[in-house]
């Protein structure tokens, strides 16, 4: 439904070459899909969802929306943002102060070529203020709601216009975090209820985890890996998106072989020789580093039989927090700490022996590619 | 098809083959024409004046260093050097210490009444400089001057005990003048202040002199060697105190020596020109520097966007004393010159106050200036130029400020500057350039009242930016750009969405380009002619007739009138404004 090839987007800087925000971006989104652009401050999402929008204009590449192009370099296509016809919601939530919120609502339905009446225009924008639970405010002034309410007539207003896309630029960061967490269910109701294409530029992972079908994980102005929020999440492919999504454990190590029966690599590291899984080309000698999460670090304080494959190593207790649904414990192996999210049962002292089981699935090798460690 | 440049330059713009050319396009090419004009074609016809020589009917005018050799090769253009440096230094010293100290006490200090105070601070800024001078001269000039009768009656002598006609006296009538605009000035220092710095040395045990001393005003360093350097510019270009106190004893500054110029006979525009393009050297080493400071400012970095409300200091009972400076600055700058205005207007001839003048109090000069002859055209002419200039630069303005913020099109930082051009000329220079260039361009506008509009907007353009700005920086561009997302149109945008969200600056910047129109004495005085007179115009030539009366009761009428005007603006503005969240 959307596509994006090779785009790029440039801002002109003060001083020295422009800035390339979003570099050779290209991906694809089936429609009726929820896509995710995610990444920390700086990093290119915003650009990206800021130039399919028409409010930026890329220097490079093309941009087609249900096989219309849009944008293309090449071919000096360049449609303006007001011709476009899709629905944003802004960071700000760019609620008009001036306006009534159903003035508001109803701006895109008035200024559009093909003039509604105003019944039709009444109509339309009643009922998507009721879709959005605002129909009773709809004569306030737009600076008397709430943050949720603004957030919500955003929304409202993106959506009064039928939009062929939705855009949604981080819409839940200004919000505190139980209503955050109350829109986000809404947010993914209306959008799976109205089949709308979205794409959501986000900063939280865990927004990008709960809302999408699909994540783009964005760094310095590329993507880096795209995928189901499962893929993502069980199966970095660099170091910056394990470490980005979640809390992770990093060991350096040096791939050693595959084993003939599992298939699996075993890792030489600080903690011992690890199985690992891995999605990438190894080969022996290789650095690379593990990444295993917190919570698939398990913990057992008798030395249960570990089946078949599995990673099974000794440690002593360091340090632990209790958290109250969970309790984080500091693992030392040989002078390598390893962090461990464990149920809050186990009450293990501190300074006591323990076990470390790690599924080898879980356990994810990623080549190093950075020069200097491969030089070291 | 949009062309190569089109596609790096702007986010949105009219891009596909079919679609006829954005009418943005022709909004803004349209301004930034109108802006480079009105700004840069006088400065040029200023600067080729000051090369030629007069020209006349037997002989034709010809390039020449001439006028700038006989601006400095004499050694009267030293003591003029001195003179204007002494002067303007002088009033701004003077206006920022007043300033300074009526701001920290309004800011820092729980003084009585000072709500009152601040409401009260705007009033001087609406009495037109020249009605101040004359005031001034009621109250202190050698001969008729009221404080030098109270004191010889006193005394029983007959010694002058002050003489407003002297240097001392012209920077205490401007410095006074200018007060105003240092108290703003140093007011919005003191807000941007963070005061857990002053907090913090009370904490480590400084005396309220010490924290003042050694932390505060460090920390306004920047802000007070800003606003020192606007002052001197300003005063620097003051024409009226020069013209009133200077001129009669023969104590010239560069704008009176510019004045005497071209009104001598035969008057010399040449050498106007080179006195007026040293003085535009000045004016812009000034700005120049205050631009660099006010740059560099940032390392004192005081304004830290958290909010917080600025703590004041208890005087104690020394409030009383603050108090009383409060009362003694409103008495000098507001009610002791409006007081001698409206006895004087009550008067059949001049007289200073007795029991005989009372009997004698009648509103006979209100009679005259009502029949007067110019005062219906004059006032007509002022209402129609400073509704219709302040009006266009608003307008302009506004879309200047919309291409420098919101546009990416290269080199628009050029075009903010070249609409603060008009800051470093002062008005007689600006008067005289656009003297210089109607009269060469011809076309009639010399000579009808569209010279004065164009001088007027002109003049403005800088105010219109200022406010403009600060209104726009405030105003998200998510609130434009949400508009484009709903299918609106730049012009739609800009009509439904910017303008009206724009409003209470728009309107705060029109109130005060109303009042300086009406105000404005310096640029008017070169390039008015018979039948475009406008008040200050019909002031300053009842002033050289000798109708002092007449002249109080215009001035008394006038005060009102803008008086009226500011409140009903306000009022209108709150109530009509758009709120503000």
């Amino acid at each position: 439904m959307l596509t994006l090839k090779g785009l790029n987007t440039e801002y002109p800087s003060q001083k020295g070459p422009p800035v390339k925000a979003a570099q050779d971006v290209t991906f694809e989104v089936p429609a009726g899909k929820f896509f995710t652009l995610l990444g920390p401050s700086g990093c290119g999402k915003t650009t990206t969802l800021r130039s399919i929008a028409g409010l930026e204009r890329p220097v490079g590449g093309e941009i087609t929306v249900n096989g219309l192009t849009v944008f293309s370099a090449e071919k000096r296509i360049f449609i303006p943002p007001n011709q476009r016809n899709f629905g944003m919601v802004f960071q700000s939530y760019a609620i008009w102060p001036h306006m009534t919120v159903f003035a508001n609502a109803a701006f895109p339905l008035e200024v559009r070529k093909n003039k509604l009446s105003k019944n039709e225009i009444r109509e339309k924008v009643m009922r998507v203020l009721s879709a959005v639970a605002l129909d009773q405010y709809a004569e306030r002034e737009a600076t008397r709601l709430s943050g949720g309410q603004q957030q919500r007539l955003a929304l409202a207003r993106a959506l009064v216009m039928e939009p062929q896309l939705l855009l949604l630029d981080e819409p839940l960061s200004n919000l505190d975090a139980k209503l955050r967490d109350r829109m986000r269910f809404e947010l993914k109701r209306i959008q799976r209820d109205l089949g709308l294409t979205t794409i959501y530029v986000t900063h939280d992972q865990g927004e990008a985890l709960a809302l999408s079908h699909e994540i783009a994980v964005m760094n310095e102005g590329r993507i880096v890996q795209i995928g189901t929020p499962r893929e993502i999440y069980d199966h970095p492919r660099t170091k910056f998106v394990a470490d980005f999504i979640g809390t992770t454990n990093f060991i350096d190590g040096v791939a050693l072989g595959k084993d003939g029966s599992s298939g699996r690599w075993t890792v030489r590291t600080p903690i011992g020789d690890l199985l690992v899984h891995t999605d990438q080309a190894l080969a022996a000698d290789m650095r690379v580093t593990v990444s295993i999460r917190p919570e698939d670090v398990e913990l057992l304080e008798e030395p249960a039989a570990a089946a078949n494959g599995q990673n099974l190593i000794t440690g002593l207790v360091d340090q632990k927090v209790f958290l109250g649904d969970m309790v984080d414990f500091q693992v030392k192996v040989n002078d390598y700490t390893l962090l461990s999210r464990a149920h809050p049962s186990l009450r293990t002292p501190i300074g006591d022996k323990i076990y470390v089981r790690m599924n080898p699935e879980k356990c994810v090798a990623i080549p190093d590619l950075s020069p200097a460690r491969a030089a070291a | 098809m949009s062309s190569v440049q089109n596609m790096s330059d702007l986010p949105q713009s009219a891009p596909q083959p079919a679609v006829k050319a954005d009418p943005k396009w022709f909004v803004m090419g349209g301004v930034v024409s109108i802006v480079a004009w009105l700004a840069l074609v006088p400065l040029f016809f200023l600067i080729y004046q000051s090369f030629r020589t007069p020209g006349t009917a037997r002989k034709p005018a010809i390039w020449t260093l001439g006028n700038y050799l006989e601006a400095y090769s004499s050694s009267d253009t030293l003591v003029l050097f001195a003179n204007s440096v002494e002067f303007a230094a002088g009033t701004a010293i003077l206006a920022l210490v007043i300033g300074t100290a009526l701001a920290w006490m309004t800011e820092r200090t729980n003084t009585p009444l000072k709500p009152l105070f601040y409401a009260l601070s705007i009033i001087p800024l609406i009495i037109p400089g020249i009605l101040f001078v004359v005031s001034w001269i009621f109250l202190a000039s050698p001969k008729i001057g009221l404080i030098n009768l109270v004191l010889q009656k006193l005394f029983g002598t007959e010694k002058v005990y002050v003489d407003i006609y002297s240097m001392a006296g012209m920077i205490w009538v401007d410095g006074l003048h200018y007060a105003p605009i240092a108290f703003l000035l140093m007011t919005a220092a003191f807000r941007a202040m963070d005061p857990s710095l002053e907090e913090s040395a009370m904490m480590s045990g400084a005396s309220m002199w010490g924290i003042f001393r050694r932390i505060t005003l460090k920390l306004a360093f920047p802000a007070v060697a800003a606003s020192f350097l606007i002052l001197f510019v300003r005063s620097i270009e003051s024409f009226e105190v020069p013209a009133l106190l200077g001129l009669p004893v023969g104590i010239q500054v560069f704008t009176s020596a510019i004045y005497d110029a071209i009104h001598s006979y035969p008057s010399n525009i040449g050498l106007a020109a080179a006195y007026a393009i040293t003085l535009l050297v000045i004016t812009m080493g000034g700005i120049y520097a205050q631009s660099r400071i006010t740059a560099q400012g940032g390392k004192y970095s005081t304004v830290t966007g958290k909010g917080f409300r600025p703590r004041t200091i208890d005087l104690g009972r020394w409030k009383y004393l603050t108090l009383a400076i409060f009362i003694v600055y409103a008495l000098l700058v507001v009610i002791l010159p409006f007081l001698v205005l409206l006895w004087s207007s009550l008067q059949k001839y001049y007289s200073v106050p007795s029991w005989e003048a009372l009997q004698n109090v009648s509103l006979a000069a209100y009679m005259t200036i009502i029949n007067y002859p110019s005062v219906g055209t004059a006032v007509w002419n002022s209402f129609i130029l400073s509704i219709g200039s302040a009006t266009t630069v608003m307008v302009l303005t506004a879309v200047v400020c919309w291409i420098v913020l919101r546009t990416k099109i290269r080199g628009r930082w050029v075009l903010d500057q070249i609409a603060s051009v008009p800051l470093v000329l002062p008005g007689l220079v600006m008067g005289l350039a656009i003297m210089v260039c109607y009269l060469a361009i011809g076309g009639g506008i010399y000579g009808s009242i569209w010279i004065l509009f164009i001088a007027y907007v002109t003049r403005f353009l800088p105010y219109g930016m200022r406010y403009n700005t600060t209104s726009m920086v405030q105003l998200h561009k998510e609130l434009e750009e949400s508009a484009a997302m709903s299918g609106a149109s730049w012009l739609t945008a800009f009509r439904k969405v910017v303008l009206p969200l724009l409003k209470p600056g728009l309107l705060a910047g029109w109130i005060y380009i109303v009042i300086v129109s009406v105000r404005e004495l310096s640029s008017s005085i070169l390039l008015y002619s018979p039948g475009t007179e406008v008040v200050s115009i019909v002031i300053w030539e009842m002033w050289q007739n000798g109708q002092y009366v007449e002249l109080s009761a215009f001035g008394v009428m006038l005060i009102a009138t803008l008086f009226v005007f500011v409140m009903t603006a306000q009022w209108v503005g709150k109530r009509f404004g758009v709120k503000e969240n």
